[in-house]
């Protein structure tokens, strides 16, 4: 690993006066920002404002129908978290400013209610008060029973820094667009299930209609129709619309996937495991479906019996809403779950722990030839989410190279804090458009050292939503009164000129916000709106299960794309909006008819009351329900209850993974006062690294201080494994034998697969391809016959071993009297946490892979100058190099030799041929050794 | 039991520093046979041979045809119209069958499946482009696998083993028999070839476990109680014999305990090799250097292994490999020692224990004929510890190494890791070479 605690020290200092700047700055991928509030003397890793929860959390919220915005859950499900932070509260906050495109309504000129399929929209919104800053994802979910066929929903990373909700902000809306998809995958699926449900009841009711009509005309010979008949007539006609409308919207929903995969940006939620195929059929669907993305989900049909309905659904305020998960279906639910507590893992603790983890990966990413050593690479093939937004934006997509990209990271979260930094200072506004445009001289001056590529980022960048830069509000929101005050980087733009035109643009919108809420930052849909979707988008789901609601009034011209590049094109069509009355849409509760009123909204003051003037919602029917959707157990749910209740008993109940996690978290934090006199402690890491294996590394670098601690010989045998030796624990207790396995698994070097080469655990005697094979092998010391032929084995290759015999505490294995293990395993070290430890292994590491790089791709190391250089002095340059220029004495000479081979297999093996494993050694002499 | 000599772990001399194992076999792997500079051919068991690159290790060709173990392997170049040489080999099998191999394509060539009998073993002569097969008789081939002509039917037990000798002629071991053949073109026809019983040598009183041809003069035999006879291969006399030298006669007192020690399998010749000087013999779990100018055993080894000797050979550089059923492989030197004048006759309690080094001095003081003759003896140099079972023989393929095969179904290379590490270096800069990477990113 690249980011050594130590790196972290440096932070940047850019106030600093020029004659402190003695030594050259540190190149600009190295350098953490620094602390913004160091200068008060508080402690830097102290939460930064009086937040009312102790650290980051996700929520989902809905914004009901039938109560206004309510919390369903938070992820971790732990009442701790979120504290006393109000989660109502909040959840109006966030879902006040939903963006989404969303519309619906009946488009003109089309018979049919029309499905809108609505881009997300992600926002940034602090609230200075709570000292809480969030993203917020929002989607729209399909519902047959919800009015318009809609339910508005947000997730919501929360935090109390801000800086990592505006660094990671790129993250964090690739990592929760993942999630979302996931959700809506599964909603169509549900919704496609509901309709042809739905479809079927109709059916059978328009039978029993037509039946009882020809019986009643029959049974009539009067010559007339009686009201009775007439009745029926009607309501028979109403079940044929009816179904023709269902139908028209289960072609919707399906044709949904096709639509979408002509956009590249559409990654279809594919389910990973064909077993969990069976719970997500529960749902009865129609086999005809042939969707590509989706088909293999509508597999399993229960037969279902259609009952007779009423052509008019039910009053809202009647029914009981589905719950999140009925609206998902289980099984996508429980997936975008697990997404969700990946991102609550991800982006857990300080922000500066984050971008050095993020750093390093990008450093780590240029290392293809050595990073595959110690360090887990597996992550190295996930798609970068750089990617997906410079796909998005079309640029320069094919000039840039894998290269490119993996520069482009390092240099960004640099370009994110310049942006941000000169954000500080702007005079906070009444946002009437994105300042993209404007953004970007601004930014390259401060990344003028930054190679070409990375202007296509920051025109992402920019495009994207981090870019709100000048556009962020900071805090101060009581000023944001003052009206429509263009900033200056507006001014300078000529195609802005006017606030009108500024209004076209579907950028970001700030509302005028009374209260503490700001928009940071939207992302307004900004993803590409396919060709073909943009048919359909000015049209919306008629009102028609909801005929009773007058809405006549209620026609909307609905805005044309809400793409950027569109924006001019919309001017007219805006102006000519027709404003709805925000009693309206109170009076609807539909968000929904807010959020393709952007432009509007902000124009309208009244639009700030239509969302405060809901107060907050106690929970309620429908809330309970989505609780219990999450936890099934939890029963006699008070109809008040705050969720961190609700969560706090349930905490044995919720998932492993939230549990596990959360363990992690009260360690590291507890830890940091502990630790706090040591110098070496002071990483800023209450945070978890992002990579599942980081508990295992932290159990592992435990492991590790405590052996190098407890064992005297821990040099020589570490030795051992970095010089390629297997070495071979050998013990009755096979949890102490793993344990000192894992202990050791962080100094072995890999040979190219993404596993290390280590056998936690063996019981049976070893051969020789075992040793091929495996590096660290723990053996179990039986008693048995087994056991003398086990310990047979063991001496007859004792050539290829070294032993470290748990149970008496010796070490049989070569002699070591270099000096780089002694830096790597002083036992005297004052790291006193696991995780440091292991930071401070793998920088000892890095620096042997940067030699054995060195070594290994010295062309006159190895081949004669001329043809005619005999070996001899070939040998001599080798050996002068790897003593005089790397500085190795002694053994540690084969460390990097070993650990070169290792590269020269690697880089020369064919790539899909494995290649025989080699067993290399050496015919030296074992030593005893013992405590 | 701790008589044999053991070297530790500090190998400076030996070379084998990296190993790869090969798999494929599932039964046990007898036979190696190098077809050209960089290929080999295993078999064994399970009737089933491979080819392999011995440089990289790379399975080439899986040869399948044979039911039942596989009893004799032969390489075969053919050379014939076409101007390219073909690599072929023979394989002979319990099946009853013999296969002719494409080493390139890795494809049957022709089968025969004829034989009354097991062929046990199978010479090629290439001078004659024509092949022998011996089991309960001998027969010629050619190469398109037409029967030449056979002997009649000799034994039941069949030929053990065939060597070439000049002027035509086979040497055959049957049992304790040694009968020579000689081929002759027939007067009749162009194609036609005859095969002559010449002559029967019986000096033997065991049955002839191997047969080496040392030079074109002379020819070597040896039987499993341990006799070693020195044959000229013209006229088929006997130039020499050794019998009961690896007992220490010149001790009359102790001999009987020895010979009481020693079952008849320890005594036998397993394997025998030569270089141009002298004869190495594989007897029983000993090594026995006989020099042919001086007719005698000027070096052994009484002890070399924990178990027999089943195949040794002289490498070019006065060493000698030797491989054993206790699964190791030992690398030896044979080296010159100056005469100490007056070593004192060791006792004969070390004689009968053998301790080492001494043990031999002491036997070679006894047996030394002149004063000033250099005294020889087998220095142990290295030992190749891998497999976990017999190891039935090795192919030495000098730079490229050394190839051992064994009854845990395991083919192990061993090389020379220098060697290797540069040869991948090498690759290595030809593979950044290649893929333009020099200027990019170092």
């Amino acid at each position: 690993m690249i980011s050594a605690p130590d790196v972290v020290a440096f932070t940047r200092e850019e106030e600093l006066e020029d004659d402190l700047y003695r030594e050259p700055p540190l190149p600009e991928e190295y350098s953490v920002p620094l602390f913004p509030f160091s200068g008060q003397g508080a402690n830097p890793w102290a939460k930064v404002a009086g937040s009312k929860f102790t650290r980051d959390f996700i929520l989902i919220s809905e914004f009901s129908e039938q109560v206004g915005p309510q919390p369903l859950l938070t992820i971790p499900d732990d009442a701790k978290v979120s504290g006393t932070f109000d989660l109502n509260y909040f959840s109006l906050r966030i879902m006040s400013v939903d963006y989404q495109a969303s519309f619906v309504g009946h488009p003109p000129g089309s018979a049919y209610p029309k499905l809108n399929f609505v881009e997300d929209s992600k926002v940034v919104l602090g609230d200075s008060k709570e000292g809480a800053f969030a993203y917020v994802h929002h989607l729209t979910l399909y519902d047959l029973e919800a009015r318009g066929f809609v339910r508005p929903f947000c997730m919501a990373y929360i935090s109390a820094d801000e800086h990592k909700i505006m660094q990671q902000f790129q993250e964090l809306s690739t990592e929760f667009s993942k999630a979302s998809e996931c959700l809506k995958t599964g909603n169509r699926k549900a919704f496609a299930n509901e309709l042809e449900k739905k479809l079927k009841d109709l059916d059978y009711t328009r039978t029993v209609l037509h039946n009882e009509t020809e019986q009643q005309k029959k049974a009539n010979d009067k010559g007339y129709y009686t009201t009775q008949a007439i009745e029926k007539a009607n309501e028979l006609a109403s079940v044929e619309k009816s179904i023709i409308e269902h139908q028209d919207l289960l072609r919707q929903i399906r044709s949904y996937p096709y639509r979408k995969l002509k956009d590249s940006e559409f990654h279809p939620y594919e389910p990973e495991c064909a077993l969990d195929r069976a719970d997500v059929g529960s749902h009865d669907q129609d086999p005809t479906a042939s969707e590509p993305g989706e088909t293999h989900l509508y597999t399993h049909v229960p037969s279902y019996t259609p009952k007779l309905i009423k052509a008019k659904s039910a009053k809202c305020f009647d029914k009981k809403l589905k719950t999140l998960e009925e609206l998902c279906d289980v099984y996508f639910f429980t997936q975008t779950l697990d997404q969700l507590h990946h991102i609550e893992r991800t982006f857990r603790g300080d922000v500066c722990y984050l971008l050095t983890e993020q750093i390093s990966r990008a450093l780590l990413k240029q290392q293809s030839v050595t990073n595959f050593l110690f360090e887990d690479v597996s992550f190295l093939d996930e798609k970068p989410p750089e990617k997906q937004y410079r796909g998005c934006q079309g640029l320069g997509q094919d000039a840039m190279d894998e290269k490119c990209l993996e520069e482009s990271l390092a240099p960004k979260v640099v370009i994110s804090l310049g942006s941000y930094k000169s954000s500080v200072e702007c005079v906070p506004i009444k946002m009437e458009q994105e300042v993209e445009d404007s953004e970007e001289p601004k930014m390259s001056e401060s990344v003028m050292s930054e190679q070409q590529e990375n202007l296509d980022y920051l025109d992402a960048d920019i495009k994207g939503s981090i870019s709100s830069g000048e556009s962020i509000e900071v805090l101060g929101t009581e000023k944001s009164g003052s009206g429509l005050t263009k900033s200056e980087s507006q001014a300078s733009l000529p195609a802005m000129a006017s606030p009108q035109a500024g209004r076209s643009k579907v950028g970001s919108r700030r509302t005028v916000s009374e209260d503490s809420i700001e928009v940071l930052s939207t992302c307004p849909s900004e993803s590409l709106i396919p060709e073909d979707f943009k048919a359909s988008y000015p049209s919306a789901i008629n009102e028609e299960p909801y005929a009773d609601d007058d809405q006549g009034g209620l026609r909307f011209t609905p805005r044309a794309s809400p793409g950027v590049h569109d924006g001019q094109d919309d001017i007219s069509k805006q102006e000519s909006l027709v404003q709805v009355d925000a009693a309206c849409c109170i009076g609807k509760e539909s968000p929904n008819f807010l959020e393709p009123l952007a432009e509007q909204l902000g124009q309208r003051p009244c639009e700030e009351d239509g969302v405060v003037r809901i107060p907050p919602q106690p929970y309620r029917g429908p809330a309970e329900q989505g609780l219990r959707g999450g936890f099934p157990s939890h029963q006699g749910l008070s109809a008040g209850l705050l969720p961190y209740e609700l969560d706090s008993r349930h905490l044995t109940g919720s998932r492993e993974v939230s549990k596990s996690s959360l363990d992690e978290c009260s360690d590291s934090t507890s830890h940091i006062s502990s630790a706090a006199s040591t110098c070496s402690d002071r990483t800023p890491s209450p945070a978890q690294p992002a990579q599942p294996g980081d508990r295992h590394r932290k159990r592992a670098g435990q492991n590790a201080l405590r052996f190098i601690r407890q064992y005297p010989f821990a040099h020589p045998a570490i030795y051992s494994l970095l010089s390629g030796r297997t070495l071979v624990v050998l013990g009755e207790d096979e949890a102490m034998v793993k344990r000192l396995v894992t202990a050791l698994s962080i100094f072995v070097p890999s040979s190219g697969g993404y596993t290390k080469p280590v056998k936690h655990w063996v019981t049976s005697a070893l051969h020789l391809v075992d040793f091929q094979r495996w590096k660290l092998i723990g053996l179990q010391r039986a008693v048995s016959p087994g056991g003398v032929n086990v310990l047979h084995a063991l001496s007859r290759y004792s050539r290829y071993l070294s032993i470290l015999d748990a149970d008496s505490k010796t070490l049989r294995c070569p002699l070591y009297k270099g000096s780089v293990v002694a830096r790597l395993a002083d036992h005297r070290t004052q790291i006193k946490r696991g995780s440091t430890y292991y930071m401070h292994v793998q920088s000892i590491l890095t620096q042997l892979c940067s030699k054995a790089f060195l070594f290994t791709f010295c062309h006159h190391l190895h081949l004669p100058i001329s043809e005619r250089e005999p070996e001899e002095s070939v040998v001599n340059r080798r050996m002068n190099f790897l003593k005089l220029q790397l500085g190795l004495a002694n053994e540690d000479i084969k460390i990097v030799q070993y650990l070169a081979e290792l590269l020269k297999l690697h880089y020369i093996q064919e790539p899909g041929q494995g290649g025989n494993p080699l067993l290399r050694f050496d015919y030296v002499p074992s030593f005893l050794y013992k405590i | 039991k701790s008589s044999v000599q053991t070297i530790g772990e500090e190998q400076i001399q030996n070379p084998y520093t990296e190993l790869l194992v090969l798999k494929g076999h599932q039964d046990i792997v007898r036979f190696l046979v190098q077809i050209d500079d960089c290929r080999f051919a295993s078999a064994g068991d399970d009737g089933i041979i491979f080819l392999w690159n011995a440089q990289t290790g790379e399975k080439l060709h899986e040869l399948h045809g044979h039911t039942h173990k596989i009893t004799a392997i032969a390489p075969f170049s053919s050379s014939d119209v076409a101007e390219e040489k073909t690599n072929l080999i023979i394989t002979a099998s319990a099946d009853r069958t013999v296969i002719i191999w494409d080493c390139t394509s890795g494809r049957q060539v022709q089968k025969v499946s004829c034989f009354h009998s097991t062929v046990k073993c199978l010479t090629v002569l290439q001078r004659l482009n024509v092949w022998l097969s011996g089991g309960s008789d001998l027969c010629v081939w050619n190469q398109e696998l037409d029967l030449l002509c056979k002997t009649s039917h000799l034994t039941d037990a069949g030929i053990s083993a065939l060597v070439e000798l000049p002027k035509n002629c086979v040497a055959a071991a049957v049992g304790k028999e040694l009968i020579i053949f000689r081929l002759s073109a027939s007067n009749n026809g162009s194609e036609g070839w005859n095969i002559l019983e010449v002559k029967r040598l019986v000096d033997h009183q065991d049955n002839i476990s191997s047969l080496v041809s040392v030079n074109d003069l002379t020819f070597v035999t040896g039987s499993h109680i341990g006799e070693l006879i020195v044959w000229d291969a013209l006229d088929w006399t006997k130039q020499a014999s050794e019998c009961n030298f690896w007992d220490s006669s010149v001790h009359p007192d102790v001999q009987p305990e020895i010979k009481l020690s020693q079952s008849p399998h320890e005594t036998s010749v397993q394997h025998l090799t030569s270089d141009e000087e002298c004869v190495f013999a594989a007897v029983g779990k000993g090594i026995y250097v006989y020099n042919l100018q001086m007719k005698r055993v000027i070096a052994c080894q009484r002890t070399a292994h924990d178990s027999s000797v089943l195949h040794i050979e002289k490498l070019p550089n006065r060493q000698l490999i030797s491989c054993s059923e206790d699964g190791s492989v030992r690398i030896w030197e044979l080296r010159e020692k100056q005469q100490l004048p007056a070593e004192p006759v060791p006792t004969g309690f070390f004689n009968m224990w053998g301790f080492g080094r001494t043990n031999k001095q002491a036997n070679q003081a006894a047996k030394k004929m002149q004063e000033n003759t250099p005294v020889y003896f087998l220095e142990l140099v290295g030992d190749l510890i891998g497999h976990s079972s017999a190891v039935q023989m090795f192919l030495y393929f000098g730079e490229l190494g050394l190839a051992t095969c064994s009854a845990d179904h395991l083919i192990i290379l061993w090389k020379d890791g220098e060697r290797e590490s540069s040869l991948r270096s090498l690759t290595l800069f030809k593979k950044l070479a290649q893929n333009g990477d020099l200027q990019l990113k170092l």
